[in-house]
């Protein structure tokens, strides 16, 4: 029962911090590149725009809701299956994510990197 | 992709992982905060460990908005997962803790992945930003030429007058 109750909070992880990675990446894509609109419009300017960006806050929200599902899940199962668990899944999840709300090209070159850093993390941190 | 961008990721990575340490050190000599007791969040804050991996995660947010403004999310994340590899590298050889063999093919299965992803391109174009940005490039290939030979036969008169 406490497998269920660890594997849903996991679950939540990854689904909050994809959302969040996802409206962040939009947010700054929104923005702009940051180096060039520094130079043009000045530090404070560049910040106020990102903040002022509604998917950046709404991304903030979402990472927040990921610390916090953390947390349960910390707290009904173990850091050495929580951890690496949610860290490979988040990096699948990303991957088709962004193929489908950004649109990247991910091409074979991607999931091959997804896959093998998912992979990785979930044997360095297992 | 020029030095200075790869700088940004180099800076995602290391603040990334040395945030993580400092916080989880400090966390570790605070030691457990419970839901009930959470006044104990604000005397963690106190400790210097933790304050230090505070700045260094802001920083690290600093720097992974900053390429995502200018990088795919697919490519951002892989390229700095090297931080993973990094965590192990410092507890092998500064903290000299055992990393065992399943360990060791983790870390080559993320930096085979980095190495996958960096020959790509760092963002993809879109057609529609494309045509938004860069629109006389996008619609006119081929009366580039054209464009150039106005502008030569344009540059002798402008001189003259």
């Amino acid at each position: 029962m406490k497998g269920i109750y660890t594997w849903s909070a996991i679950f939540a992880i990854v689904f909050a911090s994809v959302v969040g990675d996802v409206l962040l990446a939009r947010a700054m894509k929104q923005v702009g590149d940051v180096g060039a609109l520094w130079r043009r419009i000045g530090f404070v300017a560049v910040i106020g725009r990102t903040l002022g960006n509604p998917y950046f806050l709404f991304g903030v929200t979402a990472m927040a809701v990921a610390f916090f599902s953390l947390l349960f899940a910390l707290s009904w199962g173990d850091v050495s299956l929580v951890a690496p668990a949610a860290a490979s899944l988040t990096f699948i999840g990303n991957a088709v994510a962004a193929k489908i709300f950004l649109h990247e090209r991910v091409d074979r070159r991607r999931w091959i990197a997804a896959g093998l850093v998912a992979a990785g993390v979930a044997l360095l941190a297992g | 992709m020029n030095f200075r961008k790869y700088l940004v990721l180099a800076g995602v990575t290391v603040f990334a992982a040395a945030g993580d340490s400092m916080l989880s050190h400090g966390m570790k000599q605070t030691g457990s905060i419970s839901l009930n007791h959470l006044q104990g969040v604000i005397f963690a804050v106190l400790n210097p460990w933790v304050a230090i991996g505070i700045l260094l995660l802001l920083a690290f947010f600093a720097t992974y908005m900053t390429a995502l403004s200018w990088a795919d999310l697919t490519y951002v994340l892989p390229a700095t997962s090297l931080g993973y590899v990094l965590l192990a590298l410092v507890a092998r050889f500064l903290l000299h803790e055992h990393v065992s063999p399943l360990r060791w093919l983790g870390i080559a299965l993320i930096t085979g992945g980095v190495g996958f992803i960096a020959g790509g391109p760092a963002l993809t174009e879109h057609p529609h930003t494309a045509k938004a940005q860069d629109a006389p490039s996008a619609i006119a290939v081929g009366q580039a030429p054209l464009v150039a030979k106005n502008a030569r036969n344009g540059a002798p008169s402008g001189v003259e007058s």
